[in-house]
């Protein structure tokens, strides 16, 4: 048991393959996370705008990419559009695919957080003779954040454990690399490796969470 | 030939798509299959794990909340892989499928633990003293006082977080499950053709789309007014 999923020897050997890995999640994550967040900024304040052609669309949009897995999106990208002569990489096609799926998710949340702050504040703010982006930008948005914190934080998480859908367009992140590792070394140790260091990256984050997301569920009442 | 018909020819050509429409039905069963098998083991795993959790046994929550966090933080494909090509070397070697259903199950349940544990957790002490004092057990204040309205509570955040998580049956491609997305690929690659593709993709909207649609309703259905 031990030989095979903890053996020090292959620990020693993969340890640099997947220490590449990690920081490729990391610098991955760092850019998946902001391409997520703008999408779903421009959805949210597209959606303030309560014209019915701007609003239908929009919800159209977000419901089918929330009802779309994001794999087949990554997939579609990455095998389907070189037919059309078009042949992006995996990890340009990593970045569409998130800013598209998870832009869309963050575009749930920034509307809920928007929608949380009452009328008036706006209204109170345009008669103070700010301007509408203004008024967003200086009281709505600051409120907003701050009201889907945990939300926007739940949902981080849950972007930065699908990074690991890289691997399977040979963008060499964690997942990746581990598993390149394993298939060198016929051992199941370096993804065994993968799995912890997912754990203790993401274990703070999880246990804030849980946190907030019980304070906030006790507080709805 | 214009582009446009190029484009079709390419993207929808009709002659392939026939010819793999069984397979890509086949796929759809599977995925369908695959998602129930999800949703409920998950979703009662988790309302056990829950309901284990308010009996307040110290060392037994530990517990819970350490496997709750594991199945919270680690992404669900590395967990598909670790058992569909890890586990065979300590004896048992599940298939593509009981991987890909025991681990989205896994993931369910830590959400769904967490989703149930807050509503329960939700509802103001004093309901529970009010209705032990009246002279309800332990049993049936939980379930007739206040598993109702913790439930009501929780459905927005639950139907969310199962639909995103069922989504992820498309991982199980990656462990050789014939579900769509393997069926289209391997279709696709056997055509040299992306048909195949679009009829998944296709396929996954039929299914899915109209239970986010659902979930919206609900969601609005069960809100609570403020």
């Amino acid at each position: 048991m031990i030989e095979a999923f903890f053996n020090i020897d292959i620990m020693k050997a993969a340890w640099p393959i997947v220490l590449t890995g990690l920081w490729n999640t990391i610098l991955l994550s760092l850019i998946v996370v902001p391409l997520g967040l703008l999408g779903g900024l421009i959805l949210a304040l597209l959606a303030s705008i309560k014209h019915p052609l701007v609003r239908w669309p929009l919800m159209a949009w977000v419901d089918f990419f929330r009802a779309f897995p994001p794999l087949v999106l990554l997939v579609l990208l990455f095998a389907g559009l070189p037919f059309a002569g078009l042949e992006l990489g995996g990890f340009a096609c990593v970045a569409i695919a998130f800013f598209l799926n998870t832009g869309s998710y963050y575009g749930e949340i920034f509307r809920a957080g928007i929608d949380s702050v009452p009328a008036g504040q706006v209204e109170a703010a345009r008669s103070t003779g700010l301007t509408r982006m203004q008024a967003t930008r200086y009281v709505v948005l600051p409120q907003a954040v701050r009201n889907v914190m945990p939300d926007l934080l739940s949902n981080t998480l849950e972007v930065v454990k699908l990074t690991s859908l890289g691997s399977v367009v040979a963008v060499p992140e964690l997942l990746y690399e581990a598993r390149q590792a394993q298939s060198i070394t016929y051992n199941p140790t370096p993804i065994v490796m993968a799995a912890v260091i997912y754990f203790l990256l993401l274990w703070p984050l999880v246990r804030l969470l849980s946190r907030l997301e019980n304070r906030a569920l006790a507080g709805r009442r | 030939m214009s582009g446009w018909d190029k484009f079709v020819e390419t993207f929808f050509n009709a002659k392939v798509m026939w010819k793999y429409l069984p397979d890509i039905l086949s796929g759809m069963v599977v995925t369908i299959e695959l998602a129930l098998l999800i949703v409920v083991t998950g979703l009662g795993a988790g309302l056990a794990l829950a309901l284990l959790r308010s009996l307040a046994i110290r060392p037994l929550n530990w517990l819970i909340i350490f496997v709750v966090d594991l199945f919270r933080s680690l992404p669900p494909l590395v967990i598909i892989v670790l058992m569909y090509f890890g586990l065979p070397y300590a004896g048992p070697a599940p298939s593509g499928f009981v991987s890909t259903w025991l681990s989205l199950a896994f993931v369910l349940m830590a959400f769904s633990e967490e989703i149930f544990w807050a509503g329960i957790t939700s509802i103001p002490k004093g309901q529970w003293e009010a209705s032990r004092s009246t002279g309800l057990s332990f049993g049936q204040t939980l379930f007739n006082v206040v598993l109702p309205q913790a439930f009501r509570l929780t459905i927005p955040p639950l139907t969310n977080r199962t639909i995103s998580i069922t989504k992820g049956t498309a991982l199980g491609t990656v462990v050789a499950v014939t579900e769509i997305l393997g069926q289209a690929s391997s279709a696709m690659s056997n055509s040299y053709n992306p048909s195949p593709l679009m009829m998944g993709a296709a396929a996954y909207v039929v299914l899915f789309l109209p239970v986010v649609v659902a979930a919206r309703w609900i969601e609005s259905k069960f809100a609570w007014k403020r």
